[in-house]
């Protein structure tokens, strides 16, 4: 079974019914609210999450993201607000009744079972007998790469192995709804690239509605089919991967996502601005901007740089990136900017290089007032 | 009483299993000097005591009246008290762990009382609020040693919830569908193995030497014996003394070889008599494969 990508922007944050149905269903967080003492981790939440569809929940640490996550799971309870599962309330159902499969960030694993009880536990809770238990088990724990592991203790297996045992553990129970906490950040590098794609594989292939929770943008925007940028327990937009990056609703969406340069320009209302002597089109939310002297909003690839004697800025340095260079430049007035540039076209920008920045024609940019 | 060392401690002052013979080699002159002066200190008095009870006491001690009698009810009170405080010891600490982490310290503070109450301050305030049906019954005894190995209990199990991540293991086996009595019993007992069996240690190791208490209560438990027994026979009573401490000594080994060999198992923590140490700050993270 595989999920065909969701496509368009849901600032509301509306069930979406694009996503290819599977045995996931449909997740619906209504206006959550939930303070801890004066601090208000969630003000008002709203998300919709298509069946089968994998929902990322990206913002800084205290945005929430993790709190709208373990409301969700019935380990945390909002003071306001429903979060329904195929239609139904889950408020007055407790967590071990709720028959969601989570994924924590530390492992969690049993440490008194082995990697097949650890699979099997949920299974037997639900009752099923140790043979049936056993066989689904070890097919799950075959599904992950673990078959050979199945007798062994957690402190026999290593952080990504571990993970994928909570993993296989976590669908054993063939949830309709699978929550993620940021279940890579403990994991070296080379590993959580293999676990998000395997995760990624297997949820498209099982389709399990999946909110997953993770600081790591990298990973919200390459397994995601959307990503909810939260800050101060408000979703600020939520999109496609794609969609996030190129046309950010917000600038706390457009800075947090991505490199982002902020370069003085000129706005006179409207949906147009001054910037580096060009006009370029603005998108985005702009209505509270007053007009004058603003931050225009331009990403490296959104920017041109050649060498020219006399140029309006002077390379600094720069930084090889494969196929790409990025290359820093100070213009005038101490702004410094980043600029993407083909490596192949980069090898006669070295460091105190005069040239000139400009931005791609028609390509939009955001504005926000001068900082 | 022998402190309860913290998990990081333990497993930072222990060296590693597998450390290299050179390292062990490398202990200085004065260590050895320590520790000889210590074993000295322990054994002479053990040495001096056997030549003074002499073999043929220790054939005796047996036969003479009450003995049986004294020693069974030790050994039953020791039995009562362990299982009263694990039953309510490790509700109560994992309830505090999970819930009211906050009053931790006030719980630290509150578990320490019976070592600084004098005994007959707390044997009236156990006979003031204890059912009449136990008042004058040795049962009321296992009551009172409950209190008293409620600071050493506490602290190992509180010791031994902090070497693992309960929180989350909990709301795991929540997320798979156990409730709370089936979480306990799978998840967390388990788990909290290591920490009960030192626990039981301390409690059976403080009921089987207790003496104030149970003299004050006008029972003879297996100490009450000796004394009382020392004003006929001094080197019976000795020879009793010692034969107590093997007992001991030999019931406390035993549970700590039962604890290390399913704490090797599980990979868990380590009995180490009065300590719990944990090996999972040491888990890997990178993948072997």
């Amino acid at each position: 079974m595989t999920i065909n990508a969701a496509a368009g922007t849901d600032a509301g944050g509306g069930v979406r019914t694009a996503a290819a149905g599977g045995a996931g269903a449909p997740v619906v967080l209504q206006s959550l609210s939930r303070s801890f003492g004066a601090v208000r981790a969630l003000d008002g939440l709203s998300l919709g999450i298509a069946p089968g569809e994998l929902v990322a929940l990206l913002g800084p640490s205290g945005c929430g993201k993790t709190t709208a996550l373990r409301i969700v799971a019935g380990f945390e309870f909002a003071d306001s607000g429903s979060v329904t599962v195929d239609g139904r309330d889950l408020s007055p159902i407790p967590a071990a009744k709720r028959d969601m499969g989570m994924v924590f960030q530390s492992y969690s694993l049993f440490p008194n079972m082995t990697a097949i009880d650890n699979v099997g536990f949920g299974l037997r809770m639900r009752k099923i007998s140790a043979g049936e238990r056993n066989k689904r088990a070890a097919a799950l724990l075959d599904m992950v790469g673990l078959a050979a592991q199945a007798r062994q203790y957690p402190h026999q297996l290593s952080g990504g192995q571990q993970q994928r045992v909570a993993l296989a553990r976590a669908l054993a129970i063939e949830p309709r709804v699978l929550l993620l906490d940021e279940p890579l950040s403990a994991l070296d590098a080379k590993v959580r690239l293999q676990l998000r794609e395997q995760i990624r594989t297997l949820q498209q292939r099982l389709g399990t509605t999946t909110l997953f929770v993770t600081h790591d943008q990298e990973e919200a925007l390459s397994m995601a089919d959307r990503v909810g940028v939260m800050r101060d327990g408000r979703l600020e937009q939520i999109a496609t991967p794609s969609e996030l990056y190129s046309t950010p609703a917000t600038t706390f969406v457009a800075e947090f996502v991505g490199t982002m340069n902020r370069i003085p320009g000129t706005y006179r209302g409207g949906d147009e601005v001054t910037v580096l002597g060009a006009v370029a089109p603005v998108h985005g939310e702009h209505a509270a901007v007053p007009a004058g002297d603003v931050d225009v909003l331009v990403r490296p690839e959104g920017l041109t740089v050649e060498p020219v004697t006399g140029g309006n800025g002077i390379v600094t340095d720069r930084t090889f990136l494969g196929s790409l260079t990025r290359v820093s430049v100070l213009l005038s007035g101490d702004v410094a900017v980043k600029v993407d540039k083909t490596s192949t076209a980069a090898t006669d920008l070295l460091p105190g290089t005069s040239v000139e920045i400009g931005i791609v024609a028609g390509k939009p940019v955001l504005v926000a007032e001068r900082k | 009483m022998a402190a309860i060392t913290s998990a990081s401690e333990a497993s930072a002052q222990a060296p590693a299993p597998g450390a290299p013979a050179a390292h062990r080699r490398s202990w200085p002159v004065w260590r050895w000097a320590v520790l000889l002066i210590a074993a000295l200190y322990f054994l002479i008095p053990l040495y001096a005591g056997l030549q003074f009870a002499g073999l043929k006491a220790f054939t005796q001690v047996t036969s003479y009246p009450q003995f049986g009698s004294a020693f069974v009810l030790s050994l039953r009170l020791a039995a009562i008290a362990t299982v009263l405080t694990l039953v309510l010891m490790v509700p109560t600490a994992v309830y505090v762990h999970l819930r009211l982490p906050r009053i931790r310290r006030l719980m630290e503070a509150i578990t320490i009382l019976p070592i600084v109450i004098p005994p007959i301050v707390l044997i009236i305030g156990v006979l003031k609020v204890a059912p009449s049906f136990l008042i004058g019954t040795p049962d009321l005894l296992g009551l009172e040693y409950v209190i008293l190995a409620m600071p050493f209990a506490y602290r190992s199990l509180d010791v031994g919830l902090r070497s693992f991540d309960v929180k989350t293991l909990v709301e795991a086996s929540n997320s798979l569908g156990a409730g709370w009595p089936t979480t306990l019993w799978r998840v967390v007992i388990p788990n909290l193995r290591t920490a009960m069996l030192s626990a039981t240690v301390l409690t059976v190791a403080l009921v089987l030497g207790e003496y104030t208490m149970a003299s004050l209560d006008n029972f003879q438990t297996f100490p009450v014996w000796i004394v009382n027994f020392e004003q006929n026979s001094g080197n019976v009573s000795v020879a009793a003394s010692l034969l107590a401490l093997f007992v001991t000594w030999l019931l406390l080994m035993l549970i700590v070889t039962l604890g290390s060999r399913s704490a090797r198992k599980h990979g868990g923590a380590q009995v180490q008599l009065f300590s719990v140490s944990t090996r999972q700050a040491s888990q890997t993270v990178g993948e072997p494969e």
